[in-house]
């Protein structure tokens, strides 16, 4: 691949991340466009969820630098990444389970400092946008529920939703078709599709081949934290040694 | 929660038919905690007099003012604190050297200084300080949650109770301080009980206000959300140190306010007010009305108060049992309660 910086959205630099003895990470370089859907597959253990928790900011970083939206972090504090246009969702749903589905989106889309949000009460402008997401995800009905109180297919949308709520330019999807019904996952694909259009920059993990190959438009694949292939999908699918660490030859 | 008027609306509508009543009430746990708390507390007020509800009155409304600001860091923020008894006491300790009275004869041994101030320039002093101590020790305890939070503020209750016991030059130590000055408006002194039962309750309306502006606000959505997933309202890009910081500090402050009311209303403190057992009460009283609740630590508070005070008279119970036997029974009612309503009487969360 090559890009211009300017067109990258995040970046990496030989970053690493390390349980005691398991190298999660190692020493990964790689860069990831502007706009488009790009997918991470890999073995499990492969480090994918690892690599997407580093970006996020969600683990500390052992070395390394993450780059993203241009700018060269060492030390990525999570409440920073929005600031650097980056959310994300998470491989077991994190919802903010005894508050109402309403408040779960509500809550990204209020005032992030101390005082004005202690002054905020709820605006109509701020309260029409949590009804759109509400109503793209299908999940306006459900709004006085609790977040706990849903389904699985239902959580893993209102996840979506309330990353979409954040309205920023890099989303991260950490497993988001695993263990969905099809119907739920045509609407899931649906809104990948529709943020593919409308120019956000999508990453996503997923192990589900057929959707990898449906959705992106390019694709990177882990293997013991390194990077073993990265391009567009059918060659890097095809090439040998993917084949390899996939079948286990 | 805040005041629910829909609620209250659907209510009223309810009530014009009785038999819509009926069937609406059964199975109505919420309404039938509130019905039974309140009659109760009637029934009480009726029984021994009015003389005596008020003192219980006063009880309750300090208790209530502790137990709501305690639901804003328990409830609404999901950090378990047991040590909300060192700012209660700091507040009534920091009351009673502010006002007690100079002229009071004190053993030469242990004189401590006094300086006679009024209750109300002494009461800014009391919810500053506490306010102060809780910055300092928010800073550290920011760091831990859950159940290790609850061993440091455990810690907290433990050097606040020596401190109190043991800092004899400012504190008197176990011989307590007498002559704590009742509140006082331009020469008009509230020493009667039911002057003091109105100031208590004023405050509690404050308290009140403040917490339903707070949790009805988007701090407050915050405060819940960092209950649920500290980690996960991070990525969202707020500081949930922050906020948790200012929810302690805001709590820690209304309860010294409690504390410096305390102090005036019973004029003499000592040591043993401020036991960890007061603050694990404290807790009780929180879950027993509801997490996250107002309402609830209110209900809570005049259950609680109810429990205490109304079991002074239970029959056939030799007196020098009867202390025990309430907090026996305290501990039964909690237990059961667990078992069968583990979100508290109104609540709807669970820790």
């Amino acid at each position: 691949m090559t890009v211009d910086n300017e067109a990258l959205a995040l970046q990496t630099e030989g970053i690493s991340k390390h349980f005691g003895a398991v190298r999660a990470v190692d020493e990964l370089s790689l860069s990831i466009p502007r706009q488009g859907t790009t997918s991470i597959v890999g073995p499990n253990g492969s480090g994918k969820s690892t690599l997407v928790n580093l970006l996020s900011g969600v683990l500390p970083l052992d070395g390394g630098m993450v780059i993203i939206d241009g700018v060269g972090l060492r030390v990525v504090h999570a409440h920073e990444t929005p600031a650097h246009g980056l959310t994300r969702t998470f491989q077991e749903v994190r919802l903010f389970d005894q508050i109402t589905v309403w408040d779960n989106i509500m809550v990204v889309l209020t005032e992030r400092s101390l005082f004005p949000s202690l002054i905020e009460r709820v605006r109509p402008a701020k309260r029409r946008k949590a009804q759109e997401i509400l109503e793209s995800v299908g999940m306006w009905e459900k709004q006085d529920s609790l977040a706990m109180e849903l389904s699985y297919g239902q959580r893993k949308l209102l996840e979506i939703g309330r990353a979409m709520a954040m309205d920023v330019q890099t989303y991260l999807f950490d497993e988001p078709f695993a263990g969905l019904f099809p119907q739920m996952l045509e609407r899931v694909k649906d809104i990948m599709k529709q943020m593919r259009t409308d120019g956000y920059t999508i990453v996503f993990v997923s192990h589900n081949m057929d959707i990898v190959r449906e959705l992106s438009d390019r694709i990177i694949v882990l293997d013991s934290g390194a990077l073993l292939a990265a391009g567009d999908v059918e060659p890097v699918l095809g090439s040998a040694e993917v084949i390899e660490a996939y079948l286990g030859a | 929660m805040p005041v629910n008027f829909e609620g209250i609306r659907e209510f009223a509508r309810i009530a014009q038919d009785p038999q819509e009543l009926v069937r609406h009430a059964r199975g109505n746990i919420e309404l039938w905690a509130n019905l039974f708390v309140i009659g109760w507390a009637v029934a009480f007020m009726l029984w021994q007099g009015f003389g005596f509800a008020v003192i219980v009155g006063t009880v309750f409304a300090i208790w209530a003012i502790l137990a709501v600001s305690l639901n804003l860091v328990v409830g609404f923020t999901g950090l378990l604190s047991v040590g909300h008894i060192g700012f209660f006491g700091l507040g009534a300790y920091t009351m009673a050297i502010l006002t007690s009275d100079p002229a009071y004869e004190q053993l030469r041994t242990e004189a401590i200084p006094t300086f006679g101030w009024p209750f109300f320039a002494a009461l800014p002093v009391c919810i500053g300080l506490a306010g102060l101590t809780a910055v300092l020790v928010g800073v550290v305890f920011n760091r831990f949650r859950d159940d290790i939070f609850v061993l440091v503020s455990f810690g907290f209750a433990i050097i606040a109770f020596n401190v109190f016991l043991n800092l004899r030059s400012v504190t008197r130590g176990a011989f307590g301080i007498h002559e704590i000055a009742r509140p006082e408006i331009g020469g008009w002194v509230f020493d009667g009980e039911v002057e003091f039962l109105l100031l208590a309750l004023v405050f509690l309306g404050l308290v009140m206000l403040v917490s339903w502006f707070i949790t009805t606000s988007s701090f407050g959505r915050v405060l819940t959300a960092i209950r649920e997933d500290e980690q996960a309202i991070e990525v969202f890009g707020y500081r949930a140190t922050h906020f948790k910081l200012a929810v302690w500090v805001i709590s820690a402050m209304m309860t010294g306010l409690a504390g410096g009311l305390f102090a005036s209303w019973t004029t003499f403190i000592d040591p043993n007010s401020f036991i960890l057992l007061e603050s694990v009460l404290l807790v009780s009283i929180v879950i027993l009305g509801g997490l996250a609740t107002i309402w609830g630590s209110l209900l809570g508070a005049m259950a609680f108060v109810l429990l205490e005070e109304g079991m002074r008279f239970i029959p056939y119970l030799p007196t020098e049992y009867i202390g025990q036997a309430r907090q026996v029974v305290l501990g039964i009612l909690l237990v059961l309660l667990m078992l069968f309503r583990p979100q508290g009487l109104v609540g709807r969360y669970r820790l």
